[in-house]
Formats: structure tokens, C-alpha cells, sequence
């Protein structure tokens, strides 16, 4: 009893402390623990395998730095696949602090495959007022991004030349930490017919999963088992999969901590009850 | 240069979670300097992406006036800064509101509500787990939708099909608690990892 109260009221700070030891050392010993892929995830990976020859991705960078290790391994391995294949990326961004992120990858993804910037792929940057912009891109591009992230007008890249619209762009791929993806299918999607897969955050993910039972987005990649399933597919495990063993512990752990709670809440109100007299 | 910037980055995550243990000097020192940056980036950001590329050079370069107008709707807002003249910003919120509502009521309407519609009204036909899925959905957006009906008393077969409605609900809660949780324990991984073998393991060799 004296135990089960003890639990009852531990001090936070030791949970911090096991929790934080249970996510470390399975990423130093790194256990290796299978990764099934899940059907959204495997339909995002055949959205962009089964592109056609020199397909044009439109990638955009809805994050920031507060969601980079949940979202920054799919990008990765997203563009590892784009360059594996010769598709090519074009990256926009709507969060703008999440811009350097985007730019990081795509550089060092790009020089890892020898792209040339501005014949395999384009960086567009930021521009404000997403909802407008989406719908701006749906008639010309240019109308909002007639220069690349470093001021340079577009017209002088190869990549952007038969570029206008949402018809010249054979799939849109939103990295999400917030709503935007919502705004992406309900614009770009519904009033474009474009063809949308989307990555989120895992807080996002339960957000988006109509929309991929409703045929609005092809594929769904959520959070850091997302992207790990990701590498999986593209054959280049990372940072992704190498956090799931701990992620597993961590979950595990979590339940423990679920139940021995509960427990510990019913035996002490039980007593309680008993201590007043009742009987419930 | 690297090597300082992960310095940087590995100490200002070691202020951040010494909150952890409690409150001090450190973490409220990460936390202001984080807020600087981040406002003090997004300031640059701004002017280098957005007022230069999009107002000051178009009017130079190109003689674009029509921006003109904009940027005095955007200027305008600001004067909610002097109580005297703050009704102007009120005819830039207005034009906000507007734009929004009207792109939000289609957008809305197009995106959201008809696709989600059409992707409920689902066969059910034979017995297979298509068909058992399909009832799932049914019944779940059905029940779901009854336990928001407030204009009659829970009780019969409106009591039966709200409380079916609140379990529904309270498992979608439930999947998100846990996906919650998944994304907290993703970031705890993303920032170990980058202590362990982007700072500790070289320091080490």
C-alpha cells in the first residue's frame, strides 16, 4: 500500500529521468526493431515513384525548427527519392522560419546526387498570404514567384521554364506542423483537382486522416515513424529509424506509467472511500 | 564554425531543459534569447523577402504604383499604435475580413464539406471488411453528428446513439492523445540525438 502510494505522488523530476534514459540508450546501443510500413505512408512513397519521367514536385515547407526532427528526416529521404528518380524539386515555403530548414536539405541532398540548381531543382522561398497564394499559383506562378529564395528572377533557370501553374506541377508534397495542409487540399485540391500528399507532424497527423480516407490527399506521412517507414522504403535509414527502438521503449514506458497511475488512483480512492465509511 | 554553432545549439538545449528540474537563470535566458532571435530573424526575414523583392523594387525598377495602395493598407494598420487615428486600421481588417470570409466560405464548402460527404455515403454490401469498415464510418459520423443535437433531451433512442456518438469521439480523442505523445517523445529523440552524435561523440573523437 505504502508503495503503491509512493507511486501515487512521485516527484515529476524521476519520470523526466527514466524517460530520459529510456530514450538514450537504445540510441547509443541502436537495437534494431522491425518497421512495418503502413498503407498511408506506402501510398505517399507510390505517389511520387510512379511519377512520370522529369515530373515537376512542388515540396512546401509549412514547419519550423520546433518540428524539424519529425519532419526534417522525411524531407530528406522525400528528396533523396526525387533525385534517385531525376524528378524535379521545387521548393516554396510558407512558414518562414522554416525556410533555412528547407534550404539545408535540399543543398545537401542535392550535392549527395550532383544537381545542379536551377536544372534539377529550384528553391522559391517565402512569400506571405498562403490562402491568396495558393490560389494565385492555380492561374501563374510568377504572379508570386518570380524570383528564386536569393532574389535571381526565375526566368533565368532552365527548371522554372514550362512552369505555370498547378497543371505543370505533377504532385504537390506539404510538410505540415499546422493547418496549412488543410489549406493546400482545400484549395490547391478541390479547386485545382491538384494531387496532394501530405507529412505531418504527429499531433497534425489525426487531422489529416479523412482527408486520405476521402481520396483528398494520396498519402499520408505522419511524424517521425512516418518518415522512418519513408527511409525504409527509399533504402536509407537515418535519423528516423534509428529513433523508433527508443521511441518504442519510450512508449512501452509510458503505458507502464499509465497503468501503475491508474492503479495507484483506485487503490488510494478505494482506501479513501473505506475511510469515510462508504462502500463504492 | 560548424563546431561553435553546435556548441551553441547544445548549450542553449541544456538551458532550455535544466527547466526540467525548475525554474532559473538559464532557462530564462535561452528562452528571451530565442524569442530575440526568432522575432529579430523574422524582422530581416520580412524585409529581405517580402517588402523589398514585392514593394520597394517593383515601384523602383518598374514603376508598379498600383502597390502603392497595399502598402497603405498596410501601413494603416499600424495606426492602432495612436488611439487618436486607430479607426483607420479598421478599413484594412475590414478588407482581411472580407477576403477571408470569401475565400473561407468556398474553400470551406468545396474543400471540407462536399468531398467529406460524397467519401460517407458508402456502399455496404456483403458481408467483408469493406462493408464493416464502410458501417464504421457510417454510423460513427451518424452517431457523432447526434450527440451535437442539443435541441431534444438525451434520452431513448437519442440517449442510445449520443452515447454511441461520445465513444466514437472519445476514441478519435484517444488517437490523438496518443499521437501526442508520439510527437513529444520525437522531439525528446531528435534533440538527444543531436547531443549524442553531433556534440559528444566528437568531442571524443
Amino acid at each position: 500500500m505504502n508503495i503503491i502510494k509512493k507511486l501515487a505522488n512521485i516527484d515529476r523530476r524521476i519520470i523526466f529521468i527514466v524517460i530520459a534514459i529510456v530514450v538514450i540508450i537504445p540510441l547509443i546501443f541502436k537495437p534494431k526493431f522491425p518497421i512495418v510500413v503502413s498503407e498511408p505512408v506506402q501510398k505517399a512513397y507510390d505517389a511520387v515513384n510512379n511519377l512520370p519521367e522529369g515530373a515537376n514536385v512542388m515540396i512546401s515547407i509549412d514547419y519550423d525548427a520546433a518540428s524539424m526532427p519529425e519532419l526534417q528526416p522525411y524531407l530528406e529521404a522525400l528528396l533523396s527519392h526525387c533525385f534517385m528518380k531525376d524528378f524535379h524539386p521545387i521548393l516554396i515555403v510558407q512558414w518562414q522560419l522554416g525556410a533555412p530548414l528547407g534550404t539545408q536539405a535540399l543543398e545537401k541532398i542535392a550535392a549527395e546526387y550532383n544537381k545542379e540548381y536551377g536544372i534539377d531543382y529550384i528553391n522559391l522561398g517565402y512569400r506571405p498570404g498562403y490562402v491568396a497564394q495558393m490560389v494565385g499559383i492555380g492561374r501563374e506562378i510568377r504572379t508570386y514567384f518570380n524570383s528564386d529564395y536569393k532574389g535571381d528572377l526565375i526566368e533565368k533557370y532552365p527548371v522554372m521554364n514550362n512552369i505555370h501553374n498547378y497543371d505543370d506541377i505533377d504532385l504537390l508534397i506539404g510538410l505540415e506542423a499546422g493547418a496549412t495542409g488543410q489549406v493546400w487540399v482545400q484549395y490547391a485540391g478541390a479547386r485545382f483537382d491538384q494531387r496532394i500528399v501530405l507529412a505531418l507532424t504527429a499531433v497534425s497527423a489525426p487531422d489529416a486522416y479523412f482527408f486520405f480516407q476521402s481520396g483528398q490527399i494520396e498519402g499520408l506521412v505522419g511524424g517521425m515513424k512516418g518518415a522512418a517507414e519513408y527511409e525504409i522504403l527509399v533504402d536509407k535509414p537515418d535519423m528516423a529509424v534509428a529513433g523508433m527502438a527508443a521511441q518504442s521503449f519510450a512508449h512501452m514506458l509510458i503505458i507502464l506509467f499509465i497503468v501503475f497511475g491508474n492503479i495507484a488512483y483506485f487503490v488510494d480512492k478505494r482506501k479513501k472511500n473505506k475511510a469515510k465509511g462508504g462502500i463504492k | 564554425m560548424i563546431t561553435i554553432g553546435i556548441w551553441i545549439a547544445a548549450g542553449l538545449t541544456l538551458c532550455i531543459y535544466s527547466f526540467l528540474y525548475k525554474d532559473n537563470p538559464f532557462y530564462k535566458f535561452a528562452e528571451s534569447f530565442y524569442v530575440g532571435i526568432s522575432a529579430g530573424y523574422w524582422l530581416i526575414y520580412t524585409y529581405a523577402y517580402v517588402i523589398q523583392p514585392m514593394l520597394i523594387e517593383p515601384i523602383r525598377n518598374r514603376g508598379e504604383f498600383v502597390l502603392l495602395i497595399p502598402a497603405f493598407f498596410g501601413l494603416i494598420m499600424l495606426s492602432r499604435w495612436v488611439p487618436k487615428i486607430a479607426w483607420l486600421s479598421r478599413w484594412s481588417i475590414a478588407f482581411m475580413v472580407g477576403i477571408g470570409a470569401g475565400l473561407g466560405v468556398t474553400g470551406y464548402i468545396q474543400g471540407f464539406l462536399i468531398p467529406q460527404i460524397q467519401a460517407t455515403i458508402l456502399p455496404i454490401t456483403g458481408f467483408n471488411i469493406t462493408s464493416l469498415n464502410n458501417l464504421i464510418i457510417i454510423v460513427g459520423v451518424i452517431t457523432t453528428l447526434l450527440y451535437f443535437y442539443f435541441s431534444k433531451e438525451h434520452k431513448g433512442i437519442l440517449g442510445w446513439t449520443s452515447r454511441i456518438g461520445i465513444t466514437f469521439i472519445m476514441i478519435a480523442f484517444g488517437a490523438s492523445f496518443g499521437y501526442t505523445v508520439m510527437a513529444r517523445i520525437s522531439l525528446l529523440i531528435g534533440r538527444f540525438y543531436f547531443l549524442i552524435y553531433d556534440w559528444i561523440i566528437p568531442i571524443f573523437g
